[in-house]
């Protein structure tokens, strides 16, 4: 089943609804812009009736797939149940109708919510302070990474590069080259963590900071950390902690604790705000003493139980996003952490842990595991084995999946792993959900050992079959250097007739 | 036909007089899937000794690409803008992505077939 856009089943005749006239008094468009700048007609919007696009839109909902209908073992993402309770709390109307240029004097709530929440996340990662502006983990990478740059600076010390391990998110070393640093890749070793002969060889006087995830990307819990951070420290650079795995340890062990010195958190994972699509997102990025005089201003400041935006930090590297990020999220991730209590953001992290393994063990009679068990709150299965001698990749899997009602798993990732599976469960789902998901995956690679075939055929059940993504990938880049048309819009506006 | 010398990062060269012609290896292109599109370097540009030159993307990743010898970018694969999959059908002879005009010898540490076969069988696993 396919859905028309709204812009096809626009019908001319219908008089589309009127909106209010604005409560406020503002200027005449006329006044304040240039001719060029006025539209001659107004603009080519889909005329529908209320109900026809009510239809269209849950007719869409319907063809969508999320978190609140099944499982959704995204490796890396924590992809966990979004409480009804968050949402509740963030259409308070103190907080929903709230105006980020209302005076400060009218917003303390909001203050008050932001300066416990900046507390309640320095408590779970170890760290002095936190900042609430970035909007999302890579953005909170490269706030960090801002911040790690102007300490550098300040000790009149110019270091120029950044090292990330191979099993990295693509983010960090993307991040640290927006940032302007050059990247420098450390191996892992065969136990599938980093290499501390390799990161020796690479650490000098050049290097800015080491990102690490701990537990890493193949869930695996990097031992080694004290040594690595004092490593790290010996040079003069700073260690940073990308928080995508942070749900593995929540209230059991701290990255402050373990010599990080800046440390970003997916509130859209570990904290249960809405993700992907139904995000915005929020990554916040807590920093330890010597780094707080970099915190992106304005920062939340209680005097004499008033609260205030501080804007005066005459070493801050500025705002990093307008206003004061994305509250809504803000509100939704301090609900959680005050309905589970220290006690269950830890039982959340022993319960995601025990989910993974009791996962892995399920499915390791099914698909190779390359790297030695126990895992964290996620594990990386190959489907090597059944490439040389079925012909059946990790696409395949991934694809057969979804025909058994299941999201995919994140595929080819990690790039050390050869047609990676890499599965999180998180804390969230049922024994009897994850019973089903390792069924579903023993049914799948039976099929791939006995008739291959129908596997290069799956999806049929979904509203889009098999995509071709190559011809996808290919066209756009022609498109891009001026070698093909558009591929991208079906739908093209009539011509100007007005 | 030079003789194929290969690097551990999966690029190879040959060498006709003083001018090397590079590419990604067999293995490499059957590890990367599909290519999809390149990011590649001007004619004339200087690079050095393993100096990344560009990117090559595929459905599944995108890796830097190496420059196994020092030299001056004497030409660029221009049919690769167009048909990226030259690289997946043809990466010894149409898929070919640089010709560079040595600034001096081949580096010593190239290896021969054997070699790279032995590499290559490793990162397999």
């Amino acid at each position: 089943m396919t859905e028309p856009l709204s812009f096809e089943l626009s019908r001319p005749a219908v008089t589309p609804p009127r909106l209010p006239d604005a409560d406020l008094p503002g200027p005449a468009p006329a006044d304040v812009l240039p001719p060029e700048m006025l539209r001659s007609r107004p603009p080519d919007l889909p005329r529908l009736s209320e109900p026809e696009i009510m239809r269209h839109y849950s007719r869409l909902a319907s063809l969508n797939y999320s978190i609140s209908e099944n499982f959704y073992p995204l490796g890396s993402c924590t992809m966990k149940y979004n409480p009804v309770l968050n949402e509740q709390a963030a259409a308070l109307p103190g907080f929903a109708g709230l105006h980020p240029y209302q005076d400060e004097d009218t917003i303390q709530g909001a203050l008050e919510l932001m300066w416990r929440l900046e507390r309640a996340l320095c408590a779970v990662v170890g760290v002095e302070r936190v900042t609430l502006q970035p909007a999302a983990g890579a953005h909170g990478e490269w706030t960090a990474l801002r911040m790690i740059a102007a300490y550098h600076d300040s000790r009149q010390e110019n270091r120029t590069e950044v090292l990330v391990p191979d099993s990295a998110h693509g983010t960090n070393p993307a991040s640290a080259a927006l940032s302007g640093f050059k990247v420098v890749e450390v191996k892992s070793g065969s136990d599938g963590r980093i290499s501390l002969a390799d990161l020796e060889s690479k650490l000098s006087r050049q290097t800015a900071a080491l990102m690490l995830t701990n537990p890493n990307t193949l869930g695996l819990f990097e031992r080694e950390i004290l040594d690595i951070a004092e490593m790290v420290h010996a040079t003069g650079a700073m260690l940073y902690y990308d928080g995508a795995n942070l749900n593995a340890f929540m209230g059991i062990c701290r990255p402050g604790d373990m010599g990080f010195d800046a440390v970003h958190m997916n509130l859209h994972k570990t904290f249960t705000t809405p993700h992907g699509g139904g995000g915005p997102g929020a990554g916040p990025v807590g920093v330890k003493a010597e780094l707080v005089p970099f915190l992106p201003a304005p920062t939340v400041e209680r005097q004499n139980g008033h609260l205030t935006l501080d804007y005066k930090r005459p070493q801050s590297i500025g705002r990093v996003r307008s206003f004061y990020g994305n509250f809504g999220m803000l509100v939704r991730a301090y609900t959680y952490i005050l309905a589970m209590g220290g006690d269950g953001l830890s039982q959340a992290s022993r319960d995601a842990v025990l989910s993974a393994n009791y996962l892995r063990n399920l499915v390791e009679a099914d698909l190779e595991m390359p790297h030695k068990g126990p895992c964290m709150h996620e594990f990386v299965a190959s489907a090597h084995n059944l490439t040389s001698a079925n012909g059946v990749r990790a696409l395949d899997i991934a694809k057969a999946l979804l025909d058994r009602q299941f999201y995919a798993p994140t595929v080819y990732f990690p790039l050390v792993v050869p047609e990676a599976i890499m599965v999180e469960p998180t804390e969230t789902e049922s024994k009897a959900t994850l019973d089903s998901f390792a069924a579903a995956i023993k049914e799948i690679v039976a099929q791939a050992k006995t008739d291959p075939e129908v596997l290069h055929a799956e999806p049929r059940s979904t509203p889009v079959g098999r995509l071709d993504e190559v011809a996808a990938a290919r066209k756009i880049n022609a498109y891009l250097v001026g070698q093909a048309e558009d591929p991208i819009l079906r739908w093209k506006a009539p011509s100007d007739t007005a | 036909m030079a003789e194929r010398r290969y690097t551990k990062t999966h690029e190879w060269v040959t060498l006709d007089g003083k001018q090397a012609t590079i590419g990604i290896t067999d293995f490499a292109q059957s590890q990367l899937g599909d290519v999809v599109f390149l990011e590649l370097p001007a004619v004339g540009r200087k690079l050095g000794e393993r100096e990344s030159f560009g990117v090559i993307e595929s459905v599944k990743a995108a890796s830097d690409l190496y420059s196994p010898v020092a030299g001056k970018i004497a030409a660029v694969n221009e049919k690769l803008a167009q048909k990226p999959e030259l690289v997946n059908s043809d990466p010894y002879g149409d898929g070919w992505i640089l010709r560079i005009d040595l600034a001096g010898e081949l580096p010593s540490d190239l290896l021969d077939e054997t070699e790279y076969k032995k590499v290559a069988e490793a990162s397999a696993h």
